[in-house]
């Protein structure tokens, strides 16, 4: 029996192939999220796995190191240089080097653009020759000289490569300090590491004194101490010996456990990322499961024959499954192995891609053995899942079926399927509304589960479900096109089920994209009437690149004429009761001028510090005006008072407002995220543009904008997102279209003698390839009509559920939804391409006779 | 119709018409230089063993296959002067066929199928003409129904109505009792027979069957791709007789 299954399956490559395709995309889409992750990984790993000492002495932060946050915020507080003199005497420290950092002083080149990826830091750091724990130098000369004195700096070699600089130029910088335009002659060149890859980020080096000056207000001071072990005693030996004398609000660690924190921090950062893929990997794999659920029956309804014939000479129900499932597996397997490789193209391809927008990762591709384990486990036993079914309907085929000329497969009853499909779909709406508007832990769970039920409880209605809309949408054929249209009509009902399940695949795909496009068009129409309806300030300073700016833009935005008011709005990650939080910080009294802030309970009053919190999260976490907790910020630990409660707005979604005296005194810089500027009454607008425009030219990432201005920059945010989900959402409608191109081909094939009868009788190959594209069209059409309507379901529901928490208003982009149908009937034409030309191709006679 | 006797109109014919497969050692000559006409209104029966080339010969007649050399006319046209697309429209418009089995289009109803060929080609049907084919082949009640609600016998007919009501210049028919039982066999040939003799319809049937080639007026006998012998006004024992003769030529070559 396995014999005749492998000689049977060696007989169909071309069907082994097709069936095997949508097992290669799905977990080419795995292994390639995993790959890609996991070279991002070592990237960051070899970043900073080399940067620290054998011990390093850092002031004693709250809680974890939080990477992502800490590019932003940071802490102002410092080592005084003697503490580094004091380390240095003790009599297993080699040598004690004081280190300044910063990470907001971004370069820009001789265009006068800031050269780093956005999110990415703009690193300055102090020379020192210090090693790291492998005994190496962290920073290599390599052109020019070191930096001396103020005025003079070194870059690294990849920024200084891409800025256009040549040594001895005036570099220009951006910072986030009290002057927020800095240059430096530029007199010599570094290389950070062994790759020099500083994935995106730009490092400049100063003299430690200048640096000072820069960084540290000309404090006589450092960040951190990177600590040199002596000959011979360990780093932990070492690290005991200095946290003996340290202060208490400092800490020692080893080189390596600063580098575990740094990692897992990286990994919880990039978490999201493989998460987001491997989410769009499932979904591939749920449509691949469509398609090849449908392969599989179409290949045993042709071989029902050779089925039969295998039950006549005796084999078991369970040795018929077991071929087919053994088939199964051997597809599994090549498609998996395919995949893997696909795979690894696929990470190639975002790595170059991430290269193009300058965030370079260094080396080659991880192959870690996970991703191999998890792309072949994942490949065989979905495509063993999706081939049960079909096994069994395979045993089913009578003996005596060998014997007959047509063949017909039992079926299992249209009205149970239809029956279990109504229960599904109810069950997982069911299960889906409790996720959305019930308060649960795990709700994200519950809604993508009761989704998945929806989507299979639709796909096992779809064949009660699609002749009477495949009449509807393709009954004007006959009178559109004659005897093609009819013929097309009737080829797309004549087996329902298998039309529904490869609509089914184009269905799910659109139902997501559908649901997406209209959370992003209500979150635009939110944000417009948030912004026409809730904001006076007439204009908004932002960052362009994302990153906070210097205080100082705020007072020369103030100095300008005719402008009555500037809201400084600050944020930063701080720790309440233990958890970290986006803290806002502002003056909650000037706010108020410039944007709507409804306080429901208690006061607006921050003036003597305290909070406030929004409604539903107030209520969520059992708060009431007067209630405290425990914010815990880089340099302070305390007790904190909640002042007032205000009503939720897409603008304020609820969570912990401060004043900014509270930031300053935790050690959190003084850097604004966003100004709101209110202008006096009877201003020209235009002219005052111009003049805030002049006001900020200091600083060429920061942006004036009017409110049109703003609108558009928060429809262009949403927008892109859209872009990147639809993007990601293509390729399960790249899978679905694989699968109506497979099951027209199997189609064509299975109705060979009719095609050739036809030709014979005299259908031209054009009307036959006609045919053929008309009846992929209804296909497509009906997996869009289908789609569109579950995401239009979807889309609503998620918006009513989150309408409390900043999606107010439901917007249905109509016109775009009809676009989608019309794109899905190109899709249908697309896919018709090849199997038309195939049947095109039979020829007459061979087709006629053909057995 | 044209039954005009004194000058028989050809409707269609072969001049040395041969089909060789392979080369060198695996040449196979399946039609070894064929010259035949046949004759407007005539019904003609092709038979001989098997692999003697009947099938062949009504293929590259019909247009279906192409030959290695000589000429087809059907009509006044000849065949290996016209590309894909004019064949498409030749078979469409001058030829009907009738095959063994599977001659019906699963998803469209019997009258569907019979007007095929006219709905293809965007032809009006010519009513009357309908309505006389129909009561023939005795096919009025069951116009609505798909070829799976109907029998065998009834599918070969709504086959024959199909050939016959688009007024094709020659009908082939490809063993078209070969799976019928005896029965519907005999009032499929019955039909054909009638077609040929009230219509003056041109007909050409492969057969191995001395009973079916008995309805024709002429039975060419083939061997070895070419043909060997005519038999005008048959009967089945007569044919049966002159088969027997190519089974013993057979087995002593």
């Amino acid at each position: 029996m396995i014999r005749a299954t492998l000689k049977s399956l060696a007989a169909r490559k071309l069907r082994l192939a097709m069936s095997a395709f949508a097992i290669v995309l799905g977990v080419a889409f795995v292994a390639g999220s995993y790959v890609f992750t996991d070279t991002i990984d070592r990237t960051f790993d070899d970043i900073f796995g080399g940067l620290s000492s054998d011990v390093v002495v850092r002031p004693d932060l709250p809680g974890e190191v939080d990477l992502m946050s800490g590019f932003n915020a940071g802490t102002t507080t410092t080592i005084p240089a003697d503490l580094v003199d004091e380390v240095a005497a003790l009599p297993d420290v080699d040598r004690a080097d004081g280190e300044i950092e910063s990470q907001s002083m971004f370069v820009l080149d001789t265009d006068g653009d800031v050269m780093t990826t956005q999110g990415a830091p703009g690193i300055a750091v102090n020379w020192h020759d210090g090693p790291n724990a492998e005994g190496d130098p962290v920073l290599e000369l390599v052109d020019g000289e070191l930096p001396e004195g103020a005025g003079e700096v070194a870059l690294d070699d990849r920024t200084f490569e891409d800025s256009g600089y040549q040594i001895g130029d005036e570099v220009q910088f951006v910072s986030t300090g009290d002057e927020p335009r800095v240059s430096a002659e530029l007199v010599g060149v570094v290389r950070f590491g062994e790759s020099g890859s500083l994935a995106g980020a730009s490092l400049s080096v100063f003299e430690t004194g200048a640096a000072q000056d820069l960084f540290l207000d000309g404090e006589d001071a450092y960040s951190r101490i990177s600590v040199t072990a002596a000959g011979g005693a360990s780093a932990e030996d070492v690290r005991d010996e200095i946290s003996a004398i340290l202060p208490g609000d400092f800490e020692a660690l080893t080189g390596a456990e600063v580098d575990d924190e740094t990692a897992s921090a990286i990994e919880e950062g990039l978490g999201f990322f493989t998460t987001f893929l491997l989410v769009f990997a499932a979904i591939a794999l749920f449509v691949g499961i469509f398609l090849i659920l449908n392969t599989f029956s179409i290949l045993v309804a042709q071989r029902s024959q050779e089925m039969a014939l295998y039950r006549a000479l005796g084999a078991g129900r369970q040795q018929v499954t077991r071929s087919v499932m053994l088939e199964a597996a051997v597809v599994g397997v090549v498609g998996s192995t395919l995949g893997l490789l696909l795979g690894l193209g696929v990470a190639q391809l975002l790595k170059v891609v991430f290269g193009a927008f300058g965030l370079e990762l260094g080396g080659g591709l991880v192959l870690a053995p996970r991703t191999v384990i998890v792309s072949y486990v994942v490949g065989i036993v979905v495509t063993m899942v999706a081939a049960y079914v079909p096994a069994r309907r395979a045993a089913k085929v009578p003996p005596v079926a060998a014997m007959r000329d047509d063949v017909v497969m039992p079926d299992s009853s249209r009205r149970v399927h239809g029956w279990a499909g109504g229960g599904l779909l109810v069950i997982g709406a069911g299960v889906m509304a409790v996720g959305l508007f019930g308060s649960v832990d795990d709700a994200a769970l519950l809604v993508g589960g009761g989704i998945l039920g929806v989507f299979v409880g639709v796909a096992l209605l779809a064949p009660v479900l699609a002749p009477p809309l495949l009449r509807v949408l393709a009954g004007w054929y006959p009178s559109a096109f004659g005897t093609v249209g009819r013929l097309a009509r009737e080829n797309a009902l004549r087996n329902p089920r298998r039309t529904a399940a490869t609509s089914s695949a184009l269905m799910i795909g659109m139902a997501l994209v559908t649901a997406i496009s209209i959370v992003g068009a209500s979150a635009n129409a939110t944000v417009d009437r948030a912004l026409d309806d809730g904001v006076r300030a007439q204009f908004v300073v932002s960052n362009a690149v994302g990153q906070p700016f210097s205080p100082a833009i705020a007072q020369s935005v103030g100095q300008v004429d005719e402008v009555d008011e500037v809201v400084s709005v600050r944020a930063a990650p701080g720790l309440v009761d233990g958890d970290q939080t986006a803290l806002q910080a502002f003056d909650p009294v000037a706010y108020s001028r410039a944007a709507d802030l409804e306080i429901v309970d208690g006061s607006d009053d921050l003036s003597d510090g305290g909070f406030l919190i929004g409604e539903d999260q107030a209520e969520s976490e059992g708060l009431s005006v007067g209630d405290t907790v425990r914010l815990t910020l880089p340099g302070s630990d305390e007790e904190i008072e909640l002042t007032g409660i205000y009503a939720e707005s897409p603008l304020l979604s609820g969570g912990m407002i401060v004043n900014q005296q509270t930031l300053e005194d935790g050690a959190v810089p003084a850097v604004d995220s966003l100004l709101y500027v209110v202008v006096e009454d009877g201003a020209d607008l235009t002219a005052l543009h111009d003049s805030l425009d002049e006001a900020t030219a200091d600083l060429p990432t920061v942006t004036v904008q009017d409110q049109e201005e703003f609108k558009q920059q928060s429809r262009d945010q949403v927008n892109q997102l859209l872009f990147l989900v639809y993007a990601l959402l293509g390729l399960a409608v790249l899978i679905a279209v694989l699968g109506i191109v497979n099951t027209l081909a199997l189609s064509v094939m299975e109705r060979t003698r009719e095609v050739g009868l036809l030709r014979a009788v005299g259908l031209s190959r054009r009307q036959l390839r006609r045919t053929i594209r008309l009846e992929s069209i209804a296909i497509a059409v009906l997996g869009a009509v289908l789609g569109v309507a579950l995401g239009v379901l979807f889309g609503v529901s998620l918006q009513r559920a989150i309408a409390d928490d900043g999606l107010e208003v439901l917007s249905i982009p109509g016109g775009q939804l009809l676009v989608f149908v019309l794109l899905a009937a190109v899709i249908g034409v697309l896919a018709a391409v090849w199997p038309a030309r195939r049947a095109a191709k039979l020829d007459v006679l061979r087709a006629i006779t053909t057995e | 119709m044209t039954t005009d006797t004194s000058s028989p109109r050809t409707a269609a014919r072969a001049v040395d018409l041969a089909k060789i497969y392979g080369t060198g050692d695996t040449k196979v000559v399946a039609l070894g230089g064929v010259t035949v006409e046949f004759t407007a209104g005539r019904y003609t029966a092709i038979m001989g063993p098997s692999g003697s080339g009947k099938s062949t010969l009504m293929h590259c007649m019909a247009a279906l296959d192409s030959s290695t050399s000589g000429q087809v006319f059907i009509g006044d046209t000849e065949l290996s002067e016209l590309d894909d697309r004019e064949l498409t429209r030749l078979r469409r418009d001058k030829i009907g066929f009738i095959f063994q089995a599977f001659n019906l289009v699963p998803t469209l109803t019997a009258r569907e199928n019979i007007t095929l060929p006219l709905d293809i080609a965007g032809r009006d049907i010519d009513k009357d003409w309908f309505d006389t084919v129909i009561a023939t082949v005795g096919l009025a009640d069951r116009l609505g129904h798909k070829p799976n609600q109907l029998s065998g016998g009834q599918q070969q007919r709504v086959a024959c109505a199909r050939a016959l009501v688009s007024q094709p210049e020659i009908i082939f028919a490809d063993e078209p009792t070969g799976n019928l039982d005896s029965r519907s066999g005999t009032e499929v040939l019955s039909f054909l027979r009638r077609s040929v003799r009230e219509f003056g319809q041109t007909i050409v049937m492969v057969t191995h069957d001395p009973n079916a080639a008995a309805y024709s007026d002429r039975v060419l006998f083939l061997a070895d791709g070419r043909i060997v012998d005519e038999m005008t006004d048959p009967t089945a024992e007569k044919v049966l007789e002159r088969m027997k003769g190519f089974d013993a030529v057979g087995q002593h070559p």
